[in-house]
């Protein structure tokens, strides 16, 4: 339990927001090409890292705008925040 | 064996005030090469070294836990034992595990307590109804004991349970598996591990894997914190920290860990003598031995290893007990943790052979694992020793995620993914 800074609200209690899971994942550009091996690669495998990891949040009962969180994951510590589109920082 | 627990040792030991115990299972340096190692001293990865030398005759092998034997989920999961699950291929699964069960604690000599009190699931809506029902069928059609009851039915069978119309999600019936039911689940890790060191398994305990050695395909040892452990096969039993270990494999698995939390109550009389889950409303209740509710919440929605988890899951949850019991409505919680726990996006396991030769995966339990921790056991030995699944966990094999052949079970883990 820990304490979100949503770059549209500020600080909110975390369970205001709905994790989305790993960020940066991005959707095939030509799904018709994919084979199943890139498909599975796609839609299942997960880094799941147990430290610094990169991932989606939604403020679903405040703006409902999703951001990206850069979060440890072995203590639930936010290391950054950043709007969805922007340049994920380095860490 | 050894040092057999029956009557006669224990008024042999009675009378040197219980000072000559011998201790369960003994405390080796690791040797320098064995024919296998398990990753992970919890139940599952002590029985699985356990049926590789009772069923497989694999003698030199090792297991290698990085805290304390049954010191992670195995110690920290509500201990329900069930088989009602809906897809063939799942209830092959965790059925052969509560056969083994049934005589667990014959066949290990140690008492693992297991107590087929039932299990009930409670429906709360038309919809929940119908997929009862229908697992219901469907378990019948696999061999496995259910019945359907009438709301009227489960105010019977559990006199506690609050069935008025009234409530915000009545109840509307259940399921009851009469075999399913509960075990100690600290019994099941000690009793394991005395079985498989009792047949030669060296049981290394504070000895973290640190990296994983690889030939090309092929794998060659262990780096661990207790030095190099040469071997030619590895089983991995990692729990929530699987993605760790694939990870030093350099394989890819589709699993997110999520902290899943439990509580139990200040100790009372005998209340409830059966296991209640409900898929609904997230609340399930047993009682312990010991006289304490045991309540199991759900997963925080977040990656996280933390073995800790946010408070509104408990609250929630309690809010649902409340409703249902509100007999419960004074009782004190004593203690609450969390589990890191391993999920599939099926909400079914992996026991499987990898793209490595003699690495292999048993994970994704998810929420509800130490009710097969018998038969995992049991076919992930099978697995291993002979390069091949057993029939039992075919379907569970890692490629079921690039075929599309899943085994969604999300209906039947009951605890919401």
């Amino acid at each position: 339990m820990f304490v979100i800074n949503c770059p549209y609200c500020g600080e909110r209690d975390q369970q205001e927001f709905k994790a989305g899971g790993e960020a940066h994942i991005e959707r095939p550009k030509q799904p018709t090409e994919l084979s199943d091996d890139e498909w599975a690669e796609y839609l299942f495998m997960r880094k799941n890292i147990k430290g610094v990891q990169y991932e989606r949040w939604n403020h679903a009962h405040g703006c409902r705008k999703w951001f990206n969180m850069v979060r440890d994951t072995s203590n639930d510590e936010i290391k950054a925040i950043y709007k969805m589109g922007e340049k994920p920082p380095s860490i | 064996m050894g040092n057999k627990y029956s009557v006669f040792s224990l008024i042999k030991n009675a009378l040197s005030y219980h000072e000559n115990w011998q201790r369960a299972w003994k405390d080796p340096a690791p040797k320098k090469e064995y024919d296998a190692v398990i990753v992970g001293g919890g139940g599952h990865g002590l029985a699985t070294a356990y049926y590789l030398a009772k069923k497989h005759d694999m003698k030199n092998i090792a297991v290698v836990e990085k805290g304390w034997i049954g010191g992670g989920n195995t110690g920290r999961n509500t201990t329900i034992i069930r088989s009602n699950y809906l897809w063939d291929a799942s209830a092959g699964l965790y059925d052969h595990a509560l056969k083994i069960w049934e005589g667990l604690s014959q066949e290990l000599n140690y008492n693992v307590m297991f107590s087929q009190r039932g299990v009930m699931n409670l429906a709360h809506n038309l919809q929940d109804v119908r997929d009862l029902k229908r697992r219901t069928h469907a378990n019948r059609l696999n061999g496995i004991d259910a019945v359907y009851l009438s709301t009227e039915e489960v105010k019977k069978f559990c006199p506690i349970i609050n069935t008025s119309q009234d409530i915000r999600y009545p109840v509307l019936g259940g399921t009851l598996q009469r075999r399913a039911g509960t075990a100690r689940h600290d019994a099941v890790a000690w009793g394991y591990a005395r079985g498989a060191d009792e047949m030669g398994v060296d049981i290394i305990q504070n000895c973290e894997v640190k990296g994983i050695k690889r030939n090309g395909d092929t794998v060659e040892g262990l780096e661990t914190t207790k030095g190099f452990i040469k071997t030619k096969k590895i089983g991995v039993v990692a729990a929530g920290h699987s993605s760790v270990i694939a990870n030093m494999a350099g394989i890819r698995l589709p699993l997110e860990s999520k902290p899943l939390q439990a509580l139990v109550s200040e100790p009372v009389k005998p209340i409830i003598d059966t296991v209640v889950m409900s898929n609904a409303v997230h609340a399930y209740v047993s009682q312990s031995d010991k006289g304490e509710l045991v309540i199991g919440a759900g997963t925080d929605d977040y990656v996280s290893y933390t073995q800790k988890g946010s408070h509104q899951i408990v609250e929630g949850t309690l809010n649902a007990i409340l409703e249902l019991y509100p007999i419960f409505s004074r009782m004190r919680m004593l203690r609450q943790w969390g589990g890191i726990v391993d999920i599939c996006p099926d909400a079914s396991p992996i026991l499987s052979k990898t793209s490595i030769k003699g690495l292999y995966f048993n994970c994704g339990w998810g929420t509800g694992g130490f009710k097969a921790t018998p038969g995992s056991g049991d076919l992930f030995a099978h697995t291993i020793a002979n390069d091949e699944p057993h029939k039992l966990n075919a379907a569970f094999n890692l490629n079921r995620f690039v075929s599309g052949d899943l085994v969604d079970e999300h209906g039947a883990a009951a605890v919401a993914h």
